[in-house]
């Protein structure tokens, strides 16, 4: 353990002195650029795909009848005379689900920070394989491409719903998006699932060995072990998604019958036999539900620092946090079935995958109250990552708290697949951890860019935001509990339901003020990254290894030595030092205790 | 031309936020030129505190406007079925406590992040760690989720393990897409043998029964699903293509219709169609749902095109797993009614083996 070998930056990093155009900016092994590449092609990008898709939704189910003329103008002849076609909404409901859960908020986000914050927190030159990386970029990258271009192929993009579950995903007669766009899906998944494993592995081994000099495993800041603990949980359920795709792929194309038996469409038997569904889904839910906190660990790291850093007080519970982290990536493994409480399993399964789940809440729990402990007594600077990091831990609580609900089998009867189930799941997956994005990309902006983001921007981005989230799902509870089904065309041939239009009139209208005030991120966003004001060393007086790294991007991180470290990162205003924060650079005075 | 303008129209709205945004960000630069770090300062700390503490009042708006709008709870009260109540008791409490915490944590997490907003100067306390306070932070609510996951166990096995001295009668559920299908198991009460491949829609053999099984000659196939009050209910749930669900929300029934496999679900009906019609709050209910078809005609007669009945309730099996195009239209009307209406129903529906087209 005390051997560590000083690398010098010259020559190591010697023979990288001529750098193309395409070394640097596409085909980089620099974790840094990698990050910034992940953030502009996962976050921006497929971010704002998403998010449009969303509201073409939300104006549909609004306003079922009405010819729109934006249908007409982004569907085409998806939506002849502006009035949308039933297997496109379809379609838009699952391509929106696929994208903003795989591209924008497991790529996007685990991608960018993972890449930055890694070897920056540890103190690391890169990645422990900057190549790997590099592959792992570029595959996301061509599932990206082929993901989008999916949604341009003839019979419609895939319109199974985002957990593609078969027959109706298998089946081409059964629907137009089970073709070619069905395979495309499936092709993208499966090269974004090795994309996303090349880069998980690359971030557990560079964690396990490319710690700097005293940086022992309870002084890593809990960014990094979110990360670590997000990329193990990666590991250990991304291949069964793999599996299953490739299972899919095999009765579609070459005629066996994992999951297909004894099927009737359209006047034909189809040739199926023994195969079920009920597998898939257990196939697939063994990555769907750890995918939520693939999603969620990594906001939730970045919180704790963001709060930590702004209230000026170390994170309450340390070690506490650390522990509820672990104690949530095992749960995650054995929850799955809490997703088919009425799928035809066992029901003595389904009360044990209730008691699994319901046990969640109890690390959720110690984490939210000490995120609220941390707060308590600070001295809260409100940047604008702040803010997001606030927004982030409220979102957390109401979206998590309906949890208990969906969580408890005799209680899911009713609710499943309702909208009170999307209400949830937008809230604490989909807002948190879209809070936990933006908390990062403001607060590490300069890090990323060297320049800094517009703060008053943030806050008018912030404020409308986080109304329009609560606008927009808070409803939608009580939509559910009455009973309304989801991914509903229209819902104008149930009366029983027309008692509900109004509220999702207002829904929508929250939706598309929500949506497009990201307008202002993303002018903030561009108009800095060329214009911004340039950022100095350590903006927001941070404890932690990245801020003493050179702000402007170079090989290696560090001019000269990397820098040893002596202290866990949440030394805030600390008793004994003047100033309200302690770098985990400096060495320990005589007799101060760490923690 | 209307798609052109379209684009005109979107391609200016976003270019007015945009250009918006500009003209803020600019006017930023010359007010605010004393301090143009970007990072918060005393003023922000104070306007963001304040705004903190009017975001958790807008919290406490929408849910208290959100209660009393849909407040009525319309599947927390009223169930049509025995099993249902002990699903609505769980619900409630289950919602009380979820309302608790809810108001007590975002509470101290607003006011908190009001309370001690940043001054220059001013320290935070170092405090990093209280074991007692986590310990008890861990423990409450691991007794509470106790008590619910219990309690939560015995009403789900309650619900799911069917008694079957209750001699239930068994009724099968046919899902395709996009319609639903009921086959009654006759005076036997047992189903015939079925499999997809038996399927000859030229004689009408459209749920692919046995023809040879003595169990399905007398089964009986509808389109609507009757059901006589007080009487216990089996469902066996099959589908002929993809996944279905049979979603009974007034029943506070649901069960996936799996292809290849036979599912159930039991439940014993408790209130007739004709006496939930009366009860006070589905009577409020379809008042106000009748106000809003009479509006919604209004706009129609005046474009001209066909108005809307006025509604009546029934109870409704809707699919809730997405099947296809017409997922949005796949229901079926269920009928709650006396065993006597009930008997008189099925005596004048036809049986299997009355209904088979004979061969050419």
């Amino acid at each position: 353990m005390s051997e560590y070998i000083e690398i010098d930056p010259k020559e190591d990093h010697g023979h990288h002195h001529k750098e193309t155009f395409i070394t640097k900016y596409i085909f980089s092994q620099d974790h840094k650029m990698i990050a910034k590449q992940y953030l502009i092609t996962g976050v921006l990008f497929m971010g704002v795909i998403g998010i449009l898709m969303s509201l073409l939704m939300r104006l549909q189910i609004a306003w079922p009848e009405e010819p729109n003329i934006i249908f007409e103008f982004f569907l085409g002849k998806w939506a002849p005379n502006g009035v949308m076609d039933a297997d496109i909404y379809l379609a838009l409901v699952t391509m929106h689900g696929t994208i903003m859960v795989f591209f924008v908020l497991t790529a996007g986000l685990s991608g960018t920070f993972s890449n930055l914050l890694i070897p920056l927190q540890l103190g690391a030159r890169d990645m422990a394989s900057g190549f790997l990386n590099m592959v792992s970029f570029w595959l996301f990258f061509l599932s990206t491409v082929i993901m989008v271009a999916s949604i341009f192929v003839e019979a419609g993009p895939a319109a199974a719903g985002w957990t593609i579950y078969p027959p109706l995903s298998a089946v081409e007669l059964a629907q137009g998006g089970s073709g070619l766009g069905m395979t495309l899906w499936l092709v993208s998944m499966a090269i974004f699932i090795a994309s996303s494993l090349l880069g998980s592995l690359n971030y557990i081994v560079t964690v396990i060995n490319l710690r700097t000099k005293g940086m022992t495993l309870t002084r890593m800041p809990l960014t990094i072990w979110a990360f670590f603990v997000t990329a193990i949980i990666g590991v250990i359920s991304f291949p069964v998604l793999l599996s299953a795709a490739l299972l899919l792929i095999m009765d579609r194309s070459f005629g066996t019958s994992f999951f297909l038996s004894d099927i009737f469409i359209q006047g034909e038997v189809l040739h199926y036999q023994g195969g079920s569904p009920v597998l898939f889904e257990h196939l697939f839910w063994f990555l769907g539900h750890p995918e939520v906190y693939i999603v969620l660990l990594p906001a939730l790291g970045i919180a704790s620092e963001v709060i930590a850093t702004n209230s000026r007080k170390p994170i309450f519970g340390y070690k506490a946090m650390i522990l509820s982290i672990l104690a949530i990536a095992f749960l995650s493994t054995i929850v799955w079935g809490h997703h088919m409480f009425i799928s035809g399993m066992n029901p003595f399964l389904g009360s044990v995958f209730t008691f699994t789940t319901l046990l969640i809440a109890i690390p959720s729990a110690v984490k939210a109250f000490n995120y609220i402990t941390t707060l308590w007594k600070g001295n809260i600077q409100f940047n604008p990552a702040m803010l997001f990091s606030i927004g982030f831990v409220s979102t957390f609580i109401t979206g998590g708290l309906t949890g208990i609900i969906l969580g408890d089998s005799a209680l899911d009867i009713n609710l499943h697949d309702t909208y009170f189930v999307v209400a949830h799941f937008h809230l604490v997956m989909g807002i948190s951890a879209l809070y936990g994005l933006f908390a990062g990309v403001y607060h590490w902006f300069p890090m990323l860019f060297n320049r800094m983001l517009n703060k008053n921007l943030g806050y008018i981005h912030f404020w409308v935001t986080a109304i329009c989230a609560y606008g927009v799902f808070f409803p939608m509870h009580f939509i559910g509990m009455a009973g309304l089904p989801r991914r509903y065309y229209t819902n104008s041939n149930f009366p029983l339901f027309d008692d509900l239009a109004d509220t999702n009139k207002i829904i929508t209208g929250f939706a598309i003020v929500g949506g497009l005030i990201q307008i202002v991120f993303l002018y903030n966003f561009i108009h800095s990254m060329f214009y911004g004001k340039k950022s100095p060393q350590n903006p927001w007086k941070s404890n932690t290894l990245e801020w003493t790294a050179s702000m402007k991007h170079i090989h290696g991180n560090w001019k000269g030595k990397i820098p040893e470290v002596f202290r866990w990162p949440y030394d805030y205003s600390k008793p004994g030092y003047k100033e309200d924060f302690v770098p985990q650079i400096k060495p320990m005075k005589k007799g101060e205790t760490e923690y | 031309m209307s798609t052109f303008f379209t684009i005109l129209i979107l391609f200016f709205i976003v270019t007015a936020i945009w250009q918006i945004v500009k003209i803020y960000d600019l006017t930023q630069v010359n007010t605010v030129a004393k301090d143009s770090s970007q990072i918060a300062n005393d003023k922000d700390n104070k306007v963001n505190g304040y705004l903190m503490l009017g975001f958790l009042i807008f919290i406490y708006v929408i849910t208290i406007i959100c209660f009393i709008r849909y407040g009525d709870f319309p599947l927390m009260s009223n169930s049509a079925s025995v099993h249902g109540s002990k699903i609505d008791d769980l619900m409630m409490i289950s919602m009380v406590l979820i309302f608790f915490v809810q108001t007590v944590t975002q509470f101290f997490l607003y006011y908190f992040a009001y309370k001690y907003k940043g001054q220059k100067g001013r320290k935070a306390l170092f405090y990093s760690d209280n074991h007692k306070l986590e310990f008890l932070w861990t423990i409450i609510p691991a007794i509470v989720l106790t008590i619910l996951i219990t309690y939560g166990l015995l009403t789900w096995s309650d619900i799911m393990n069917l008694d079957q001295d209750e001699d239930p009668m068994v009724i099968e559920l046919y899902a395709q897409q996009f319609n639903w299908k009921a086959r009654y198991s006759g005076e036997d009460n047992a189903l015939g043998k079925s499999n997809v491949r038996l399927i000859d829609i030229d004689r009408a053999n459209i749920l692919g029964l046995d023809e040879f099984d003595p169990n399905a000659q007398d089964d009986i196939i509808t389109t609507e699903l009757h059901l006589p009050v007080g009487k216990p209910v089996l469902f066996k749930m099959r589908s002929q293509d993809v996944l279905h669900s049979a979603y009974m929300p007034h029943f506070r029934a649901q069960m996936n219709c799996v292809p290849g496999m036979i599912t159930q679900f039991g439940f014993t009906p408790s209130v007739t169609t004709a006496d939930m019609r009366e009860t006070p709050e589905m009577v409020e209910k379809i008042l106000n749902i009748n106000n809003i078809r009479a509006e919604k005609s209004k706009e129609l007669q005046e474009k001209g095109e066909e108005v809307l009945d006025p509604y009546e309730f029934d109870y409704l099996l809707l699919c809730n797993k997405i099947c296809g195009k017409s997922h949005y239209n796949m229901q079926m009307k269920i009928v709650v009614e006396t065993q006597e209406e009930f008997d008189n129903w099925i005596n004048q529906q036809t049986k299997f083996k009355n209904s088979l087209i004979a061969q050419k």
